[in-house]
Parts: structure tokens; C-alpha cells; sequence
């Protein structure tokens, strides 16, 4: 009977325990670094609308304070999408009858809402909250980046905790003057400052935002 | 030897199948058996989780026993006066308020030449200037009313101004047709000067 094993399968059976080691390493690394890719967290993905909304059109164009349809923004945990109503205010004088408004005017003939998609989502075990984050100097551009330009919604960063905490490590990089959270660096009413962190170093005081506490866990996961 | 190449297989597989249904699972905790705000509903006919609190339901401190300051009138008649005081703050928040719900329509300086008027064009029934003296003659309590019941084509804004905001408004309102009607002996005699000078 010839030898089943050459002297060559001890180098492969001393790899083989590197090289197990490696695969298994691989396979976890490859599931953070997929988990951590667009196609999970669905970045820049523009999700199918019952009608196409374009935020670009009333926000720039037409210059409608975000206030005026996400009207909870400032006192509730919850943004607020727009009733029916809030879009028949200006629709039933301008557009009245496009047909891309149909879906608008049926839903506020019967009654019915409309559904619109979500777009940013967090899991369920996530706490957030609006307000404190708009009452402490956080613009919306910090976080879902220049919704004045987007002709169709899309979720411009992660939402995963690492871009959390990114933040919330160092807030003095994002913070703004109050005065100018509903304000896009595009738009020409807004210069951002010529030295943010200064500036942030001064509004994190002023506005006494409890840094310490910003890395507990349980501020997230309650 | 057979069983040991079997065993490396099933141990390979073993490892695999852990790491997938690790990357799985959490799906579960994602999306709990909860309601968000607004998602949609298999349970309620009208598919809608913000339910509407049952007919004449009053949430503590909100008995509306103050006609005044909910409805704009007293004794049945337009309010002229309002029903609280209105200070400096009072004032800036209705600012900010008009150029967010009004501005859109009746323009920053209320001349009924917003935006959306003038994308509207004929086609649309303008919206009135705040600047006649029929508007300026009328009760703040009209504009209290305006804004709580709509008016004509105007729709309503209750259900997004508090009722002190809407007040604030009113107030701003006040303001412009103040400012848009002033004249030079309207400003203190300290500040005069200043303007004179800014506008050579
Ligand atoms: C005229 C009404 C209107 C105005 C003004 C408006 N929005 Fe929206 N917004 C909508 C509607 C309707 C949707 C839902 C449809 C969609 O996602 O495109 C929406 C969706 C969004 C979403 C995504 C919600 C989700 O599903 O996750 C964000 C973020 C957002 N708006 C931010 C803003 C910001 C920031 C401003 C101010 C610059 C603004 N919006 C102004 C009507 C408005
Ligand atoms: C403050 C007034 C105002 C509100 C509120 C408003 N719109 Fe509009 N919208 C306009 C005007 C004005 C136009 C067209 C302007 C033009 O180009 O002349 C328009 C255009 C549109 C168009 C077609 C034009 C395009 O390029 O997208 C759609 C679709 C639309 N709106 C959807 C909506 C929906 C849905 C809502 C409610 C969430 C809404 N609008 C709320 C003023 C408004
Ligand atoms: C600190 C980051 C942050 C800021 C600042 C922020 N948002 Fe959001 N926004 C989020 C996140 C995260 C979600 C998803 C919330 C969820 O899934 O529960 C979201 C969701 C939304 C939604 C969907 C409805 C909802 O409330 O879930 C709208 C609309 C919205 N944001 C509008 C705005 C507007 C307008 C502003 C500026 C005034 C703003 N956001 C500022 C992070 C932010
Ligand atoms: C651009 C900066 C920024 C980002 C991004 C950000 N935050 Fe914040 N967050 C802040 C600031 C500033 C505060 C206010 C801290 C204070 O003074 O209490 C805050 C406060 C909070 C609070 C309230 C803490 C309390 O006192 O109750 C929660 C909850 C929170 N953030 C959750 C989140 C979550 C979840 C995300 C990611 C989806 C997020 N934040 C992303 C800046 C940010
Ligand atoms: C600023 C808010 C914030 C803080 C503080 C925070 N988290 Fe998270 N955490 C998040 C968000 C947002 C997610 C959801 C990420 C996603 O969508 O994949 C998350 C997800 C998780 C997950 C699930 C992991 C995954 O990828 O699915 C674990 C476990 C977790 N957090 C543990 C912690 C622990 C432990 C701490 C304290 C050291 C902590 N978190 C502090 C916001 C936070
Ligand atoms: C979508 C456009 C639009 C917006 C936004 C709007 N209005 Fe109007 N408003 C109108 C139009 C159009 C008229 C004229 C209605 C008519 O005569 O049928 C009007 C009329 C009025 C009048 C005149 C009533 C009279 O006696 O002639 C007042 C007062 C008024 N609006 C106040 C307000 C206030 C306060 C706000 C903000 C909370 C506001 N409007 C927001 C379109 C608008």
C-alpha cells in the first residue's frame, strides 16, 4: 500500500490551522463590512412614492420652511410626515388639476391616507428624538444631508450607531447656530463659519449640551 | 480517516450556517410588534395607528372655558383686544411663525405677494394685502379666526399653530401693518437720526 501522506502534509496540516483560523476570520469581517455597505444600510436608495414628492421644488424653488409640513419637528420626538390637507392647502389654488396630484386629490376626497414609504428607518430597539436634537443646534443638513437638492427622498448616511457616535464624541464639528438648522450650505442666505470647531466649542457651552452622558448607552437603548 | 474528512466538513458547515443566521437574527429585534408613529395598521378599518381621541374628549388642562383666547370673540362679537399680554417675545415668535405658515402666500411683508401667489398667478384667487384700511380697521380677532377656520379659499391652520401661536401671529400681523404705514415721526427721536443716516 503506498503512503497515503507525503512528507508535504505536515506544511499543510500546521497551515491549515492558521488558514482555519483565517477563514473564519474572514467570513466575520466580511459580514460587518457587508452589513456596514449600502445595499444593507440602503443609502442613496429612492424608494417608489404614491406620488413623487420633490423636495428640491417646494424646499429651494419655492422656499417652503420645513416647519410648514413637518410641523412636529421642534416639540416631539417624531418629525411629522404632512396630512392630506397640508398638501391641499397650496393644491387646491396652484396645480389643481395635474395629473401627477391625483393620489393627492382622491385621498383628500375619501378620507383615506396617503401611504407614504419610509425612508429612514431605525430599528425598533433605537430611541431618537427629534427635538433635543433641533433645540441643541443640530440642522437638518447635518444629518440628512442637502434635502434642499433631492428631486426624489433619499437617506444621505448610514444611521448606524458608529455614525451616531460620531457625533456625539465630538458635537462641536456639527453644531450650529440655532438660526440656521432649517438652512442648507447651498442655499445663499447661509454661510457656514469660516472656524466651525471654534464656533462649536462656544455653542456647546452656551447651549449646554450635556456631553458627558452623550456615549451611555442607555441614552440609545433605553 | 473517511470520518475525519466528514468530521472537517460538518464543522465547516457548522460555522457557516452559525455566521448567517447570526448576521439574520437580528432582523427580529428590528422591527418589534409595536406601532411607530403614522405606520400603517392591519387591525383598524382605516388602516391608520394615530387614532383620533373619541368625540368631546378633553386631555387635562385643555377645557376650552377661555372663548377669548379659542375662539377669537367675546360676547359673540370679534375680539379687539388680546387675551394676553403681548410682549417682545410674543412678537418674535409670531415672526417666525408667520414666515414659516403665511410668508409662503402673503409674502414677509403680508402684501399678499408670496411665492406660491405668484406662481399662481390669475389662475389662483390672490390673497389679500394686510396693507388696506378695511384690514387694517378689523378686529384682531379676524385674524384669530382666519387662521382657526380658514377663509374663502384659504384653508385652515388649526391643526398645526397652537392657539398662542396663532395669537402671536395676529400680533405680528399688527406689526407689519404698523411698519408698512409709518412715517418718519413714528420712530423715537433717539433713533431718527440713525435711520436718516443709514439711508443717505
Ligand atoms: C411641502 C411639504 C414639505 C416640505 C416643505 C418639506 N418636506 Fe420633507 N417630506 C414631505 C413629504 C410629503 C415626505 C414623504 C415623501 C418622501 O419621502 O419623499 C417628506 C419626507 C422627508 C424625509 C424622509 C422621511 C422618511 O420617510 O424617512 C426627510 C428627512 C425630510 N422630508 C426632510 C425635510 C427637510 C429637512 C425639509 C426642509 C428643508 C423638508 N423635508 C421640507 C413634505 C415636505
Ligand atoms: C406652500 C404651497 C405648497 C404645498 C404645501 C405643497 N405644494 Fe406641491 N407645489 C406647489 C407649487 C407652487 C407647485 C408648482 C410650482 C410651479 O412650478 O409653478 C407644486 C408642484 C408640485 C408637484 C409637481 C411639480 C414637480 O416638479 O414636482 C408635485 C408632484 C407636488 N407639488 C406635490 C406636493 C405634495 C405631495 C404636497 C404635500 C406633501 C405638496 N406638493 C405641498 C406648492 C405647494
Ligand atoms: C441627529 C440627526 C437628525 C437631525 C438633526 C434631523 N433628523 Fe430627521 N431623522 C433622523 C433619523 C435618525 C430618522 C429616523 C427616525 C426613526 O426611524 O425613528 C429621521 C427621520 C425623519 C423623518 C421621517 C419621520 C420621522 O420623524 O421618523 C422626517 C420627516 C425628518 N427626519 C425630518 C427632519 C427635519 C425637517 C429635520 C430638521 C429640522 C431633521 N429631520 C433633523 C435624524 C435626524
Ligand atoms: C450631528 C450630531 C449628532 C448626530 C449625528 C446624532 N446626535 Fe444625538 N445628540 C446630539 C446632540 C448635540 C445632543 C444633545 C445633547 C444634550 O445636551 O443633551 C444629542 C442628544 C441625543 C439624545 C438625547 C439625550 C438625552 O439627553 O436624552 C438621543 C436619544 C440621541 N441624541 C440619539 C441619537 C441617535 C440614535 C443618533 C443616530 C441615529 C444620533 N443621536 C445622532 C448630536 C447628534
Ligand atoms: C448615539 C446613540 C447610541 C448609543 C449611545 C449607543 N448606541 Fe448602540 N446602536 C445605535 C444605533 C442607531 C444602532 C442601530 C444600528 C443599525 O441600524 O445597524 C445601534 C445598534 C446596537 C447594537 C446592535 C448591533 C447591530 O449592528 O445590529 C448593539 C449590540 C448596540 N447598539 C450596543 C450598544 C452598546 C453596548 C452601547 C454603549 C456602549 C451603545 N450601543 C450605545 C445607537 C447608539
Ligand atoms: C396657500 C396660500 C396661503 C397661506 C399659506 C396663507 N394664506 Fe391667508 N389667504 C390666502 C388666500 C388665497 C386668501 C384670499 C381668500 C379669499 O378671499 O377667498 C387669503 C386671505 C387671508 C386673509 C384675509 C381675510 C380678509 O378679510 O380678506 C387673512 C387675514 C389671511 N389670509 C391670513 C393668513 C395667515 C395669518 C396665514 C398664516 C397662518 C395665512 N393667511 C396663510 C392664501 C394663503
Amino acid at each position: 500500500m503506498p503512503q497515503i501522506f507525503t512528507p508535504a502534509a505536515n506544511t499543510v496540516a500546521k497551515a491549515s490551522i492558521v488558514g482555519g483560523f483565517l477563514l473564519v476570520a474572514s467570513l466575520l469581517s466580511s459580514v460587518f463590512y457587508l452589513g456596514s455597505t449600502s445595499y444593507v444600510t440602503r443609502q442613496q436608495d429612492v424608494r417608489p412614492q404614491p406620488v413623487p414628492f420633490s423636495h428640491r421644488h417646494h424646499v429651494n424653488q419655492l422656499g417652503i420652511d420645513c416647519r410648514y409640513c413637518h410641523t412636529s419637528v421642534e416639540e416631539s420626538n417624531f418629525a411629522g410626515l404632512p396630512q392630506t390637507k397640508t398638501c391641499m392647502s397650496c393644491h387646491s389654488m396652484v396645480w389643481t388639476d395635474a395629473p401627477m396630484l391625483e393620489p393627492v386629490r382622491e385621498s383628500y376626497a375619501t378620507g383615506e391616507s396617503l401611504e407614504w414609504v419610509r425612508v429612514h428607518d431605525l430599528p425598533d430597539y433605537v430611541y431618537f428624538n427629534h427635538s433635543i436634537h433641533v433645540n441643541k443646534g443640530i440642522g437638518c443638513e447635518s444629518c440628512h444631508g442637502a434635502v434642499n437638492e433631492m428631486a426624489l427622498m433619499f437617506q444621505e448616511n448610514s444611521l448606524q450607531m458608529m455614525w451616531c457616535l460620531e457625533c456625539h464624541r465630538n458635537p462641536e464639528a456639527h453644531i450650529r447656530d440655532r438660526a440656521d438648522i432649517y438652512k442648507f450650505e447651498s442655499q445663499p442666505d447661509y454661510d457656514p463659519p469660516a472656524d466651525q470647531l471654534a464656533l462649536g466649542e462656544q455653542l456647546v457651552r452656551s447651549y449646554k449640551v450635556n456631553k458627558i452622558q452623550l456615549e451611555d448607552c442607555s441614552i440609545c437603548h433605553r | 480517516m473517511k470520518s475525519n474528512q466528514y468530521q472537517l466538513t460538518s464543522l465547516g458547515l457548522l460555522c457557516l450556517i452559525c455566521v448567517t443566521t447570526l448576521a439574520a437574527c437580528r432582523q427580529d429585534m428590528h422591527d418589534q410588534p409595536k406601532y411607530e408613529p403614522y405606520e400603517v395598521s392591519s387591525f383598524f378599518d382605516d388602516k391608520r395607528t394615530a387614532r383620533n381621541p373619541v368625540e368631546g374628549t378633553i386631555a387635562r388642562g385643555n377645557l376650552r372655558a377661555d372663548d377669548h383666547l379659542y375662539t377669537g370673540k367675546v360676547n359673540g362679537e370679534l375680539a379687539t383686544t388680546f387675551p394676553f399680554e403681548v410682549t417682545r417675545e410674543v412678537l418674535e415668535r409670531g415672526q417666525e411663525r408667520f414666515g414659516i405658515y403665511c410668508a409662503p402666500c402673503h409674502s414677509s411683508i403680508g402684501d399678499g405677494n408670496g411665492m406660491i401667489a405668484q406662481r399662481g398667478g390669475s389662475s389662483m384667487k390672490q390673497p389679500a394685502t394686510y396693507h388696506s384700511q378695511q384690514m387694517r380697521d378689523m378686529p384682531v380677532g379676524h385674524f384669530f379666526d382666519v387662521m382657526t377656520n380658514g377663509f374663502g379659499s384659504m384653508y385652515s391652520y388649526s391643526e398645526r399653530i397652537s392657539v398662542r401661536d396663532r395669537w402671536a401671529i395676529a400680533a405680528y400681523i399688527r406689526v407689519l401693518q404698523m411698519s408698512q404705514n409709518a412715517s418718519i415721526e413714528d420712530v423715537p427721536a433717539a433713533q431718527r437720526q440713525r435711520l436718516i443716516m443709514g439711508e443717505q
